[in-house]
């Protein structure tokens, strides 16, 4: 017998199962660096919130529960950053922003 | 549950295998990099899964914590690294 937590956290750890698959085929798919990196940082953040709050919800209220939360709460800051920091290197280093070809002249 | 888990966790791992297409392939250093902060995130949320494979998901938390710090850093100090080198 499920219980409530147990349905809403296989929703929610689905839910990160999906935008891992969308992160995924953006960095296989997406033609440079920059849109490479739209894809995955944004995608990759949203999908370990969404994973580890459903195992979090599946262990239920304890410590370990708590950290798991901590665990999210701190890849929901340093993802962005480290996201951020990359790009920014890439930039001073010189690489092009993609463009479509109408666009370049 | 346990299915499910071990369900999702097979998922996760051919996605890493499908990101290690980038880290192998892909032009330049920076993509590879971002790959590299993709495939850890994805080891994190693994790693807890086998925690709960075992029962032992208060020893795998801190595992998967220091996962989490040491991507996060390793990160950041290789762009910090980049961008004055250019």
């Amino acid at each position: 017998m499920m219980t409530v937590m147990t349905i809403l956290s296989i929703l929610f750890i689905l839910g990160g199962l999906f935008f891992f698959t969308t992160a995924t085929v953006g960095l296989l798919r997406f033609p440079d660096f920059f849109t490479r990196l739209h894809a995955t940082g944004k995608g990759d953040t949203l999908a370990v919130f969404l994973s580890l709050v459903g195992l979090a919800l599946y262990e239920g209220f304890s410590l370990t529960g708590l950290k798991i939360v901590i665990i999210a709460i701190f890849m929901f800051i340093a993802q962005p950053t480290a996201t951020h920091a990359i790009s920014k290197a890439g930039l001073r280093f010189g690489l092009k922003p993609w463009m479509r070809e109408e666009d370049k002249k | 549950m346990n299915t499910f888990l071990t369900a999702i966790a097979l998922a996760l791992c051919l996605l890493v295998f499908l990101v290690l297409y980038r880290v192998v392939f892909g032009p330049g250093v920076f993509n590879r990099i971002a790959a590299i902060s993709a495939i850890g995130t994805k080891t994190l949320v693994i790693l807890i899964i086998f925690g709960f494979f075992y029962n032992r998901v208060e020893m795998f938390i801190d595992i998967s914590m220091v996962y989490a710090l040491l991507n996060f850093i390793g990160c950041v100090a290789a762009a910090k690294y980049l961008e004055n080198e250019g």
